[in-house]
């Protein structure tokens, strides 16, 4: 199992918008780059994304938290 | 009646700013903050402070009810709004005012009617201020688009007057041009609207962004002379100038007086700015917005005319009558800001949200730094990345940039990436020191390369 992180404080979103399917369900099939979430920091928003491919374990981060940089907001199974 | 207790309704650089003016006239202060700003500058300035909600700006800063209810709570009589957040809201003015607090600012229907593109067209046009030339409904034929475009002026813009976007635009700077043109542009109108209208409206090609800063009272309005703000990235102003050398004297005098006639006609109470383009080919201005508050840029103004814009709002708000007649108004010498944020300009702009260590401001003859650090502040990552901006007066322009640079290298902060970088190498480019540029020449000088570590040290080893 792997951990993603967010190299940057800020909010966490597991949407491209609100009105959006979140990027990743539970079970899904997780490729090296695959986006797994935004991170809003001072009004930009950036990816965040797979480090590591396997299947999708889930979001241990809610939607729309304040994350701080390194905190774990999903993981991946190997 | 004289505002004794006031209530600011933002944070960051602006909040401090506010808070000194208030103190310096005797105001006791009282500071909001969201959960995430607990610590920062202004609620340890502030007389007092109230936490308005959550991090998330509309949950607090952008949230009305919660902001007019604490201002209640806490006994204000009036409200400083700031610029973003609320400081352009017709809502949260007419909130305020049904519950007995003053606004400081103009009332809720000039913020409604200059905050409408179409109105504030033609509020300007209405008081003699040039807005951009175009037709003044559709067109139908080639001849007519000629006709029209004869008294807008080349280049013109012609566009479907059906749909929107960027679609089926051809621009001509010449009647052969549009001859040819146009039929094309009627051919696609239809096919893609079923509706062949056309509409006209005069190119200004890389504009200037000259504004004006203007201060009312509801029947009277002064002028404290113009800002020069071409250098933008993205829309945001990075480098602002007072004045604008660009301008012959009689061009700016018909500048700020087609501003405060504007101004006039709408009864503006307080301090504001009109946005003009300004086409330096033809000598010609033209209206595009105003912004009912006071802006990010407004200490340029006041380090060459001495007036303090944000007091003023406080007395104006407070009932008193304008206290400047415009022949008090003088220009002294010129003044460039440059806005530090917290962003790696080196990494395409990536925010950085650190932790301020050791702090070293500029200080000295002309330079003032507005901001909002301390050492040890850990900037939260939920708001705008603007920490501080850097304000030079000189004698002259070439003055104020050898002062500036000179205050940047000067300027200490460990722990954070700045734009620092950024305004170091404009300030030791040739073209910035010429002055030669427009709202489009920022953004292909950074895609050129231009911004290097090394540039970025000024060429200092």
């Amino acid at each position: 199992m792997s951990d993603v992180q967010t190299p940057l404080p800020g909010t966490f979103y597991h949407r491209p918008s609100p009105n959006d399917a979140p990027y990743k369900a539970k079970g899904d099939a997780v490729a090296v780059g695959d986006v797994i979430g935004l991170i809003e920091v001072m009004k930009t928003f950036i990816e965040v994304k797979a480090e590591a491919a396997g299947t999708f374990g889930g979001y241990v981060t809610e939607n729309e938290a304040a994350v701080t940089a390194g905190q774990v907001l999903a993981t991946v199974d190997a | 009646m004289a505002i004794e207790r006031l209530f600011i309704a933002n944070r960051g650089e602006i909040a401090v700013r506010v808070i000194r003016a208030a103190q310096a006239l005797g105001i006791h202060t009282i500071q909001a903050h969201s959960e995430a700003d607990a610590d920062m500058l202004a609620v340890k300035l502030a007389d007092e402070a109230v936490c308005i909600g959550p991090a998330a700006a509309r949950d607090s800063y952008l949230n009305v009810d919660r902001v007019v209810a604490a201002a209640q709570k806490a006994g204000a009589d009036a409200v400083h709004p700031g610029y973003g957040f609320l400081s352009e809201s017709p809502r949260f003015a007419r909130a305020l005012e049904a519950a007995g607090i003053t606004y400081v600012g103009p009332s809720a229907d000039t913020i409604e009617r200059m905050g409408d593109k179409v109105a504030a067209r033609q509020a300007a046009e209405a008081a003699g201020t040039p807005v951009v030339p175009g037709s003044k409904g559709r067109i139908d034929g080639v001849d007519e688009a000629a006709q029209v475009a004869a008294t807008v002026g080349y280049p013109v813009m012609i566009k479907a007057a059906a749909g929107g976007g960027g679609r089926g635009i051809r621009i001509a700077d010449t009647e052969d041009e549009l001859r040819k043109l146009a039929p094309q542009a009627q051919a696609e109108a239809q096919a893609a609207f079923g509706d062949g209208g056309l509409y006209l409206e005069r190119v200004v090609r890389n504009p200037r962004h000259i504004e004006v800063q203007i201060l009312g009272d509801g029947s009277r309005a002064v002028h404290c002379y113009e800002r020069e703000c071409s250098l933008q990235r993205r829309r945001q102003k990075v480098w602002e100038e007072a004045g604008a050398v660009c301008l012959d004297e009689e061009t700016r005098q018909a500048l700020c007086a087609s501003a405060v006639a504007l101004a006039e006609a709408v009864s503006y109470s307080g301090a504001g700015t009109l946005e003009f383009l300004y086409d330096e080919a033809s000598n010609e201005f033209f209206f595009i917005e105003m912004n009912t508050r006071i802006q990010v840029e407004h200490p340029v103004t006041e380090m060459i005319t001495g007036v303090d814009l944000v007091q003023e709002m406080l007395r104006i708000a407070g009932g008193e009558p304008l206290r400047l007649t415009q022949d008090q108004i003088k220009v002294h010498g010129h003044a460039i800001e440059v806005r530090i944020n917290a962003e790696d300009p080196l990494m395409q702009f990536m925010p950085f949200p650190g932790q301020v260590g050791a702090l070293r401001l500029p200080e000295g003859e002309g330079i003032r730094v507005d901001h909002c650090l301390y050492e040890g502040y850990q900037i939260p990552p939920f708001y705008d990345s603007l920490i501080g901006k850097v304000i030079a007066h000189g004698a002259d322009r070439p003055d104020a940039i050898t002062r500036l640079r000179g205050a940047l290298r000067a300027f200490g902060v460990e722990g954070l990436k700045t734009t620092i970088p950024l305004h170091l190498a404009l300030a030791d480019d040739p073209q910035v020191q010429a002055g030669t540029f427009h709202t489009q020449w920022l953004e292909p000088w950074l895609d050129a390369g231009n911004l290097t570590p090394l540039a970025a040290t000024g060429g200092a080893s």
